[in-house]
């Protein structure tokens, strides 16, 4: 009797003054909630532009002592969930975040689809959701049904715009002539872009020499890539996707593709890419592009690969990393860490980036963007964008060597 | 001619991805669903030895294979065998297995996320041209072609002239009655399921010459290995090979004349119609 009653007195006790200590000891936090894919098909894509740019931004907030709420200092702890590419399991994974682990703010998962299967969860518990990897020509439809839904990457028919725009030049110039191959994976990032690009370029006078899709994960491209080299194009554009854009542009040195113009989607802006093809990447197009000359995107990368072990890719790390200085910048703003008033907070101010300015405009869509990028020497530098400081003169594709 | 060859170095290392579960399913009796994993992990580490110290992928496999080796028959022994001695039946086996290695493949997922990340294994090695019969291919494919052919070719006559062949063979058609003449069952069952993973691993460091790997893009082998052994026949290393050629020449042919959009759909349509009329597989035993 006597041993359970210490045990009992010491337990009270413990507890008591754990009571009375946690005050002074606490820390102000802020929960931030992570849901990405660590496993399937676009593992490869977010270990490359999602995790990194979230460590590397947490790891800064603390080391500088915090996010700035209203004079009180919050350091930030990040709750990381594992999607595996499956949008059922981002929707289980943001709703646990809300209702379970209390999270302060939740993070935009990654990719267009898993954005937007998100999205209404996000809507429901009331989370701003600023994408940074989602890409849709839906933008008003989509801000209209969910308004704190944000978008910094960019709308579909600009990306494939821009592209048709500098085909355009060069060949006015005389400098290409006007046959197209173009290729798809059959994905639907891939048979949208596709779609949207067809009647662009025929609208535009060019003709389509070869066109086809491929499912998603071909182990061999060879057959599309002997196909479309038959058909003599002078420009040859895929809307594909990593495993693809490593692939095709392997098949184009085999087979030597002559093009003015060799154009691959995502990937291209990786500097993986760059350290797989080498010279040979010099004068390949791409989505995205960065202004590769800015101080603030140099200060960036350089951050980035130091923390993470490497670079960035030259498309959308920039705008995840851009994304969560909104998010910081607003909360800072806002002065609290309501989330309607900081999603308001979003809405009528603009930012500084380390993509530049970003200013959301009435469809919470942010206008100015990178559409097209292109390996020159050891960057890929934008050579279009929709109102973007420092693109350069696109240059074309000349041999494989 | 052009897609007669395309199709057959496709259908090389389609043979590279599927000898191994043939291996481990048609006679460790152990369908294994990690052995896609096991393909990534050979990948990982000729990207590693090519990245790190510019080791070729081609003097990597003689590290991967004995290291693989190793490991299968490390978790053959702690992890399956104590299945095969509970199981009652050959089906009941299969369940166990099932489960068991469908876990194992998460776990690998998950040691491989965590020691390597989730990034491309991403490099080029051999993507020259060469010129055969007027028509240019990759010279990285047509070495592991090469490579595909001389180790089924060793697979197969090892299984056929040598000893432990023979006897690995008996248990593949009556794993009950090898028992009766003196055959060591669990241990060959053993070395059939590290040679598997052995091989599995050795495709998988070929392969990284012009695949694009991940940590967690195992399961589309594993799958493509499934469908391979199944149409094949299990057990049986002919199958397999006939199999792996087929989907491989059959696949180049509907992208170089038809469209590359209906390959996969062509494949599986291939899958169903050899079922349809052979359920036991090209080279399978009916009752099997």
């Amino acid at each position: 009797m006597e041993r359970r009653t210490i045990l009992k007195t010491t337990a009270a006790l413990a507890m008591a003054m754990g009571l009375m200590a946690a005050p002074a000891l606490a820390q102000e936090t802020l929960k931030i909630g992570a849901v990405g894919p660590k496993t399937g098909p676009l593992a490869g894509g977010a270990a490359v532009t999602h995790w990194p740019n979230i460590a590397l931004w947490s790891k800064e907030v603390n080391e500088r002592g915090g996010i700035d709420v209203g004079g009180t200092k919050y350091m930030v702890e990040v709750i990381e969930y594992d999607d595996q590419t499956n949008p059922a399991e981002t929707i289980a994974a943001v709703t646990r975040l809300a209702t379970q682990d209390g999270a302060d703010f939740i993070l935009a998962p990654y990719s267009t689809g898993l954005n937007l299967a998100a999205a209404p969860i996000f809507d429901r518990f009331g989370y701003p959701q600023i994408t940074s990897t989602a890409s849709t020509d839906r933008v008003a439809e989509l801000s209209g049904q969910f308004p704190n839904l944000f978008f910094l990457l960019g709308q579909n028919s600009q990306i494939v715009g821009n592209a048709v725009d500098i085909l355009s030049k060069l060949r006015d110039a005389g400098e290409m002539g006007n046959k197209i191959a173009m290729v798809n994976v059959a994905d639907a990032f891939g048979i949208e872009l596709a779609a949207t690009a067809k009647p662009i370029f025929e609208g535009a006078g060019f003709e389509l020499v070869y066109e086809t899709s491929y499912p998603l994960g071909t182990p061999d491209l060879s057959p599309v890539m002997k196909a479309a080299k038959a058909a003599e194009p002078d420009a040859f554009i895929a809307w594909s996707y990593p495993p693809d854009t490593f692939g095709l542009t392997e098949q184009a040195i085999i087979e030597d593709l002559n093009v003015k113009v060799f154009y691959t989607a995502v990937a291209t802006a990786f500097p993986a890419f760059k350290g797989r093809f080498g010279a040979a990447a010099e004068g390949i197009m791409g989505i995205g592009g960065v202004n590769a000359e800015s101080a603030s995107f140099q200060d960036y990368a350089a951050r980035h690969t130091a923390a993470t072990g490497a670079a960035p890719d030259y498309w959308a790390s920039g705008m995840m990393y851009a994304s969560l200085q909104i998010l910081e910048q607003a909360i800072t703003g806002a002065g609290t860490i309501d989330r309607a008033a900081v999603a308001q907070y979003i809405k009528d101010n603009s930012f500084d980036t380390v993509m530049g300015p970003v200013d959301f405009d009435e469809n919470n869509n942010n206008p100015a963007y990178w559409t097209v990028g292109q390996w020159q020497g050891d960057a890929f530098r934008g050579v279009a964008s929709t109102g973007r400081e420092g693109a350069v003169a696109p240059m074309l594709k000349a041999g494989w060597k | 001619m052009d897609i007669l060859i395309t199709g057959l170095f496709l259908g090389g290392a389609y043979a590279l991805i599927a000898m191994g579960l043939n291996l481990q399913y048609g006679i460790a009796r152990i369908m294994n669903l990690a052995n896609g994993e096991m393909l990534v992990f050979g990948g990982f580490a000729a990207f590693w030895m090519y990245t790190a110290a510019q080791v070729s992928p081609l003097l990597t496999v003689f590290l991967v294979a004995p290291a693989a080796f190793a490991m299968n028959w490390v978790i053959y022994s702690v992890m399956l065998r104590p299945l095969v001695r509970r199981a009652r039946s050959r089906g009941q086996l299969e369940v166990d297995a099932i489960l068991a290695t469908f876990g194992l493949s998460f776990v690998s997922v998950g040691i491989m996320l965590a020691l390597f990340g989730g990034d491309y294994f991403n490099y080029s090695y051999l993507a020259r041209p060469i010129t055969l019969a007027g028509d240019t291919y990759a010279l990285n494919r047509a070495t592991a072609f090469v490579a595909a052919v001389l180790i089924c070719a060793a697979v197969y006559l090892w299984l056929n002239l040598s000893r432990p062949g023979l006897s690995i063979r008996a248990i593949a058609v009556a794993p009950d009655s090898a028992r009766l003449v003196g055959i060591d069952v669990p241990r060959l069952a053993a070395l059939a399921f590290a040679l598997g993973g052995a091989i599995t691993a050795t495709g998988g460091a070929l392969l990284s010459m012009f695949f694009t790997l991940d940590a967690s893009t195992g399961v589309i082998f594993t799958l493509k290995a499934l469908v391979i052994v199944i149409m094949g026949g299990v057990g049986d290393v002919r199958g397999t090979i006939v199999a792996a050629l087929a989907l491989g020449i059959l696949e180049t042919f509907v992208a170089a004349v038809i469209d590359p959009g209906l390959t996969l759909a062509a494949a599986y349509l291939l899958f169903i119609v050899i079922l349809l009329f052979r359920p036991q597989g090209l080279f399978g035993r009916r009752g099997a």
